[in-house]
């Protein structure tokens, strides 16, 4: 790992339709041909294959513990016991319909299509996210990763908000802005940022989805009411707060603290070895080099692809523990410098950086 | 009407699978269905220019690999998100072990 720092002390201007936006476009960094690593067609034909039953099994477990945990809650409410309960349906609620969102909007989960769509639109509400809106973020996201001005999930932009990234591990910040996103959709606007990027035919279908979850949330609202208690909420709403710590932990490691303005996913996403529950939450998406460098390999075969790429690719990061331990020192630097990065390095077996495509200008560079 | 123009030969395809065609500047995809059927359509995604040989068939569909965009490479249709606008397709025939597409 080396950390690199740049002289060209300019303000980053991440706003999709402002000054680096024009320059991304400019310099060629905008629906660039990014590296990726050579895999014979045979090999890959048989990474990207689909299949139902991965998926359906994991479904099952999955919603089976939305069930025991919501049920635990309900008859437990009132006592500390119910506690534990609604720990594990936060963040099933919470975390894991961020990664359930991502793998079925790419279509890889199933091998049916509408197994894909269903588990898809149930992940987006609970995660606050409009299914149409973030369909095409991401897809923008995966042309022009961690572009300035260009990707629209840049979860920590430079200097970090430290602050934000915090509260939004109990959602805070994140649900908030979700809201008044739902709520301005649908009273029928459409923002200037999310028409850059969803199509004129498409927007519609972001309004319709937007007025009926705000009336689901109405509805739950209107129950606790006549309940007098706090539970419907509990259930619907508010774990996407209590739980969300997970998906914001796993998050923030996809790309914090890595390249910025680079066509070289190995510069600026982190592949890192977690646990098995974790895993099972994040769906693989801790192979997250992996999966932008071939978005349409499914998450089951993601495992075997790293074992097949990892000659190529820098050291995957070993725990949890380790990616923020590297990462949280280099948000701090970039407070002080924000053209600061970990540079990964990678092993002797791997095609090395095209440096001439990579927009970093070191001036100082430290081994770690 | 223009000519027909020599693409591969049958076998170079797998079944259920598709491959690369360039020609006069143009690229194209040649696909092989599951029931041994030929077809053809322009060889970039109307959504972001990527080569969808590089993509995965299933069944009727090819999906491009960079967005997972899917259209039906029979007809060009496009089945959805990310994908809005339709393929173009082309006329295939497979003449003495010989691919062959009509690129007018």
């Amino acid at each position: 790992m080396t950390a690199i720092t740049s002289s060209a002390a300019s303000p980053r201007d991440y706003s999709l339709t402002g000054r680096d936006a024009r320059l991304a476009v400019e310099n060629g960094l905008a629906a660039a041909e990014w590296y990726h690593t050579e895999i014979p067609r045979k090999q890959m034909k048989e990474l990207m294959q689909r299949s139902d039953q991965p998926a359906i099994r994991d479904t099952i477990i999955w919603l089976a513990a939305f069930v025991v945990s919501a049920a635990g809650g309900i008859w437990f409410w009132g006592g500390w016991w119910c506690v534990p309960f609604f720990f594990v349906y936060g963040t099933l609620y919470g975390s894991s319909t961020d990664s359930r969102w991502h793998e079925c909007g790419h279509g890889t989960a199933f091998r049916t299509q509408w197994m894909n769509d269903v588990v898809y639109q149930l992940a987006c509400f609970m995660i606050m996210r409009n299914p149409v809106t973030w369909r095409w973020s991401h897809a923008r996201h995966h042309t022009d990763t961690i572009i300035v001005g260009r990707d629209p999930e840049i979860a920590v932009m430079r200097p970090p908000d430290l602050l934000r990234a915090v509260l939004n591990f109990f959602g805070i910040l994140d649900t908030w802005h979700a809201m008044v996103d739902m709520v301005r959709n649908a009273a029928g606007i459409i923002s200037p940022a999310e028409k850059t990027f969803i199509p004129e035919q498409e927007q519609p279908k972001a309004i319709r989805v937007a007025r009926i979850w705000v009336a689901i949330y109405i509805a739950t609202i209107a129950l606790a009411f006549y309940l007098h208690s706090w539970l419907p909420l509990m259930l619907v709403g508010l774990p996407r707060l209590y739980g969300a710590w997970h998906h914001v932990m796993t998050g923030l490691l996809q790309h914090g603290g890595l390249a910025e303005n680079v066509i070289d996913h190995r510069l600026n996403s982190r592949t890192v070895y977690m646990n098995p529950i974790s895993r099972f939450v994040y769906w693989n998406m801790n192979y997250h080099v992996e999966h932008h460098m071939f978005p349409m390999v499914p998450y089951h075969a993601l495992p075997k692809l790293h074992e097949m790429i990892k000659h190529d690719l820098p050291a995957p990061t070993p725990s949890i523990l380790a990616g923020y331990r590297e990462m949280i020192p280099a948000f701090l630097r970039q407070l002080r410098n924000e053209d600061y990065f970990l540079k990964r390095a990678l092993p002797p077996t791997a095609k090395p950086y095209r440096e001439e495509l990579h927009n970093d200008n070191p001036v100082a560079a430290a081994a770690e | 009407m223009s000519d027909w123009v020599e693409a591969c030969a049958a076998g170079d395809i797998d079944e259920e699978d598709v491959m690369r065609f360039d020609h006069a500047g143009r690229t194209f995809a040649i696909y092989r269905s599951p029931d041994d059927e030929y077809f053809a359509t322009d060889g970039l995604c109307t959504h972001e220019k990527v080569h969808l040989a590089d993509g995965l068939v299933m069944d009727d569909i090819i999906e491009c690999p960079k967005h997972n965009g899917r259209f039906n490479y029979k007809t060009g249709d496009a089945r959805g998100a990310p994908v809005c606008v339709n393929l173009k397709t082309y006329p295939v025939k497979v003449d003495a072990g010989k691919v062959l597409i009509q690129v007018g």
